[in-house]
């Protein structure tokens, strides 16, 4: 019982990890088609920012909550700022040229602010523990479980829904679904598309940021930490089926389930797991879960 | 055959480039080598780029060419280079048929993501899989040739160069070859419309699905190359998606101009990254990142379109751009 | 024409290119030192080493070091060091080390922490027949499975570090009856793991845990891998983790109170007691891979007072585990060419040098090091765990129950495979 409720747990706190840092991937490459490499660097910006403020921080003598405030800050400025950025300064650019390139053009960006950021915050790992021991832990099918970890639950579920009500229930919302249903007829009928394009690339940076600052608490913030989230949200995105937030959900689901299952169950096959999950829906299902429609046009 | 202008070139370039290796420094001769190797794999996905499809994945082939030559030569007695460089072709074709099946369907974006998560499901597996070599790779032992084998190192690089630029020559030409006849003239038709190409009677898929095989080939052959000339396989630098990127860049760094290109491109991408590595070992990825941005931005048409301006060639083959 | 035209570009791209050739400086040694300077291992591992070597390279220039080393530079001439970053992957590295040879000419290759990095070199060393002194990776399969000619290690290798925490567990914690682990998934986490398993199984009636943690290099959550370890019933973990993941481990671990429940013996993670301080958790019991960096904090000799002091001089800080280690693979190279040097009666070649390398003994920081394995060119030294414990007067991370086990306990015999001495019983090993 213990282990199973642990399994369940485990498997809910990592799957709401990836949501979160699937969730601005799925949404830019939606609206605007642009399988976007640079998120790993929203990703780990968001996480120097974060780490590097609350130590800040934590020398002026500022209350450990605040962390907290630090990190919805951080994901929000970086946000703009390197979402605004690399919209209106490369990709505007590049929007009648052919997607993949687009996503080279991507790639390059990356490439270049690894680096930056070597320069910028310099090789040493920054520390930023203060929220997650503010929390402590809690004792949840016999074992103690940190209660930040746990708090990735909440968010995710906070994110999904503001997602969700978005697109359903906004005016916004529904200039976007149109924008991902048909961009040419939605360009003919009068919407504004650059407009909806910055918003969009800043909101899925920001996103992206969001998902680095919030796990930073919980780990060493050290070079190259953008690297391997590209792969994984990827995977996400891929099962779910490209571009779709509830896909992004389920895609997460099921990948941080299954994972949690393996290490607990049979840990040797622990990182087969999310390929084999990827394997199994590209084989039967390539578009993914569940891909938006495709209208073939001539 | 003879009378194209571009085999005439290659033809002239093999023959030069064998004389100057044995000139040159052993230091270039690896640049050589490497370059040749990758240049062999950009071939084939140049081929699929002017039919308007870029693969984000072909590191699954180029590793999988390259595992192929490494666990033949460590689990067993096989040496002979041929034979190592045959078998990474074969499965990398034969893995390649397979799953074009399910990628010829796609097109443009898709088409690229697709390949991605393909090669991921390669590296899952080799990361983690301690016979594979995990994420340390494994050590080749030097190849012998027809049971030849070479006592010193450097004349065993030479003699590999030697065979490589043969077999990259061959290969340049028979894609051009390739390319000139009616299939291979499909490619920029397909890029242009499909639907007219249906029309005409020929099917798209299976067009697309022989091209993909094609390059899936050429990436094992590239594969196989590349880890004889390193001597060495790791999952992280022959099957992760940031190999799939350097591949792709080195076809943009190239252009699509000539099946000459690739050659050029790979070499000039062997000694930008050895350079900017010495130069500046805290900003290389930078210096490699801003180039592809350059080029993206500058340089629609790769290095070819630099040469054919320097040698004063216009209109060098009709490059598409990639612009629409 | 045209053709020709066409055939001058590669020739003269070649021939701008063959100026580029090593310049030779006659006065000089080139050395180059190999250390993660980008990547999660850069900050715990690669800039202390990289530190620890710049200041020893600068004191034998100046022949500033302790006696017997006073004398300047390597047999007279100065050392001209270049650093350079380790990351990248094997492929990467194998391509640089060409470069680094053939093309700039060093006269010492030396560094180099991950263990798959130097499996790999090792051949391409011994094909460019280049001097190559590794200075911490651990791997015993170098020298177990060939025998390089032109490649030394300066340190002990990995089985001495699980022989020793092995003994170490037996010695302070008899009571143990279970054991679990968690390392990463690649030869350094796989080939620890299988020693201390094996000496475990020898030396104490603890039975090995059925599930075992083995998470990839760089992952850096472990918030499942924890909790499998909460609810597996060993007492004691057996852990190899290090860089970056060393310290994610030790944080989400502290949070969810693991090392209040379970013993953990860390192998390497001395790296992280001065950096992350009170941080640290009490009563951790930690491994230096040998007698380095706060574990020897306090041994008296003169060699480690100069290398602290000059070391907290320079960089503001104690010297951590890295830093003595390249420094040690620094003067073992020193040691070699003053040696060759004396007995050629000149500046010495190559060859000399590596004869004189070759079985050497010499007086390291705080042990002394012995070239007696893998024919001469595998250092042994002792190796010793402690137990972390706060100490709050001095505002520093202490290790307390200090044990060390001598060389010649910890390691194989020469000659020997380090997996076939555990299993058969460490058959001559001396505590």
């Amino acid at each position: 019982m213990d282990t199973a409720i642990t399994i369940l747990l485990d498997g809910l706190v990592f799957s709401s990890y990836l949501f979160i840092v699937s969730v601005g991937l799925t949404i830019i490459f939606g609206v605007m088609k642009i399988l976007n490499v640079t998120h790993g660097s929203f990703y780990a910006w968001g996480a120097y920012t974060a780490a590097f403020l609350i130590g800040v921080a934590a020398n002026a003598g500022w209350p450990d909550w605040a962390g907290f405030g630090i990190i919805f800050f951080s994901a929000i400025v970086v946000g703009l700022v390197l979402g605004l950025i690399l919209e209106r300064g490369i990709l505007q650019f590049m929007y009648h040229r052919d997607e993949v390139l687009i996503v080279l053009a991507t790639f390059g960006t990356f490439l270049v602010l690894e680096d930056v950021i070597l320069l910028v915050f310099g090789v040493n790992p920054y520390f930023a523990f203060q929220p997650m021991a503010l929390l402590g832990s809690v004792q949840l099918g016999g074992i103690a479980r940190d209660t930040y970890g746990l708090t990735l639950i909440g968010l995710a579920v906070v994110v999904a829904a503001a997602c969700w009500l978005t697109l359903k229930r906004t005016r916004w919302g529904k200039l976007l679904s149109a924008v991902i249903y048909d961009r040419e007829v939605s360009v003919a009928m009068g919407l504004n598309v650059t407009r909806v394009y910055i918003v969009t690339f800043t909101l899925g940076a920001m996103f992206g940021a969001l998902g680095g600052a919030y796990i930073a608490p919980t780990v060493s913030v050290a070079p190259g930490f953008g690297i391997d989230v590209i792969v994984l949200s990827f995977a996400v995105v891929v099962i779910g089926g490209m571009g779709s937030v509830p896909g992004a959900m389920i895609g997460a689901l099921a990948v941080g389930l299954v994972r949690a299952l393996a290490v607990h169950k049979f840990p040797q096959f622990e990182l087969f797991v999310i390929y084999a999950v990827m394997a199994t829906v590209l084989v039967f299902r390539p578009e993914g879960l569940f891909a938006p429609v495709k209208v073939r046009k001539i | 055959m003879l009378r194209d202008r571009t085999v005439q070139g290659l033809t002239i370039a093999l023959i030069a480039l064998l004389v100057i290796s044995f000139f040159v420094p052993s230091w270039i001769v690896n640049q050589m080598l490497f370059a040749s190797a990758r240049a062999i794999v950009v071939i084939g996905l140049m081929v699929l780029w002017r039919t308007r499809l870029v693969s984000f994945g072909h590191a699954l082939y180029f590793g999988l060419g390259a595992y192929t030559v490494a666990m033949l030569s460590r689990y067993t007695p096989v040496t002979d280079a041929f034979l190592l460089l045959g078998a990474a072709a074969a499965l990398a074709t034969l893995l390649g048929f397979l799953i074009g099946f399910i990628v010829r369907r796609y097109r443009d974006i898709f088409f690229a993501m697709l390949n991605l998560a393909f090669s991921m499901i390669l590296y899952g597996i080799l990361v983690k899989t301690e016979a594979l070599g995990s994420t340390d790779g494994f050590t080749i032992a030097a190849p012998t040739f027809f049971g030849f084998a070479f006592e010193d190192a450097q004349e065993g690089k030479l003699a590999l160069l030697c065979v490589l630029l043969v077999v990259g020559w061959a290969v340049a030409v028979g894609v051009q070859m390739y390319l000139q006849s009616t299939l291979g003239r499909l490619t920029t038709a397909i890029r242009d419309n499909e639907i007219r190409v249906e029309y005409l009677g020929y099917s798209v898929e299976r067009a697309i699905h022989i091209k993909y095989v094609l390059s899936t080939l050429l990436a094992g052959i590239g594969g196989g190359f590349m880890a004889l000339a390193l001597g060495q396989v790791d999952p992280d630098s022959m099957v992760n998606w940031t190999a799939s990127g350097e591949l792709v860049f080195v076809t943009i760094l190239s252009g699509p101009g000539s099946v000459a290109a690739p050659f050029i491109g790979s070499f000039v991408f062997e000694i930008l990254r050895t350079y900017a590595f010495e130069w500046m070992p805290h900003a290389w990825q930078m210096i490699v990142g801003g180039t592809l941005l350059i080029i993206i931005f500058f340089m629609p048409g790769g290095m070819w379109a630099l040469v054919t301006r320097l040698v004063g060639r216009r209109g060098a083959g009709g490059a598409p751009g990639m612009g629409h | 024409m045209r053709q020709l035209r066409k055939l001058a570009i590669p020739v003269l791209v070649a021939a701008a290119l063959v100026p580029a050739l090593p310049a030779q400086a006659a006065d000089t040694v080139k050395m180059s030192v190999v250390a993660f300077l980008s990547g999660p291992a850069a900050g715990p591992f690669g800039v202390p080493s990289r530190n620890g070597a710049e200041v020893i390279i600068a004191a034998i220039n100046d022949g500033k070091l302790p006696a017997p080393y006073n004398t300047k530079g390597l047999a007279g001439r100065t050392i001209e060091a270049e650093y350079l970053d380790e990351n990248g992957g094997n492929t990467k590295q194998v391509a640089e080390y060409r470069n680094m040879v053939e093309k700039r000419g060093v006269d010492v290759a030396l560094g180099y922490i991950s263990s798959g990095t130097c499996a790999a070199l090792t051949p391409v060393a011994e094909e460019l027949k280049k001097l190559t002194v590794f200075a911490v990776c651990g791997t015993p399969r170098i020298f177990e499975d060939a025998k390089p000619q032109y490649v030394f290690r300066t340190m002990s290798h990995a089985t001495s570090d699980n022989v020793a925490a092995a003994l170490y567990v037996k010695e302070h914690f008899p009571k143990i009856t279970s054991y679990t682990a968690i390392n990463q998934n690649y030869a350094w986490g796989q080939d620890s793991w299988r020693d201390f398993d094996a000496t475990m199984s020898l030396i104490t009636k603890a039975k090995p845990s059925e599930k075992l943690q083995w998470p990839k290099i760089f992952q850096g959550q472990y918030a499942t891998e924890i909790s499998a370890l909460l609810l597996d019933k060993a007492e004691l973990i057996h852990t190899s983790l290090w860089d970056g993941d060393l310290e994610s481990f030790v944080f989400q671990g502290d949070t969810r109170g693991l090392f209040k429940k379970k013993k953990v013996i860390f192998t390497v993670a001395e790296t992280s007691v001065y950096r992350l301080g009170k941080r640290m958790p009490d009563g951790l019991i930690v491994g230096a891979r040998g007698p380095y960096g706060a574990i020897v904090r306090d041994n008296p000799s003169e060699l480690n007072k100069w290398f602290i002091d000059a070391y907290k001089d320079r960089f503001g800080q104690y010297p951590s585990g890295p830093a003595y280690q390249y420094a040690q693979a620094v003067l073992a190279v020193k040691v070699a060419y003053d040696a060759a040097a004396q007995k050629a009666g000149g500046f010495p070649t190559q060859d000399q040098v590596i004869a004189a390398l070759r079985g050497a003994t010499f007086e390291s920081f705080a042990t002394t090091v012995k070239m007696n394995l893998g024919g001469g060119h595998q250092a042994t030294t002792e190796n010793g765990y402690g137990i972390t414990k706060w100490d709050p007067k001095a505002g520093e991370l202490k290790l307390e129950k200090v044990k060390f086990y001598p060389a010649d306990c910890v390691n194989p015999p020469e000659g020997e495979n380090s997996v076939e001495w555990i299993k058969g019983g460490m058959k001559g090993a001396k505590c």
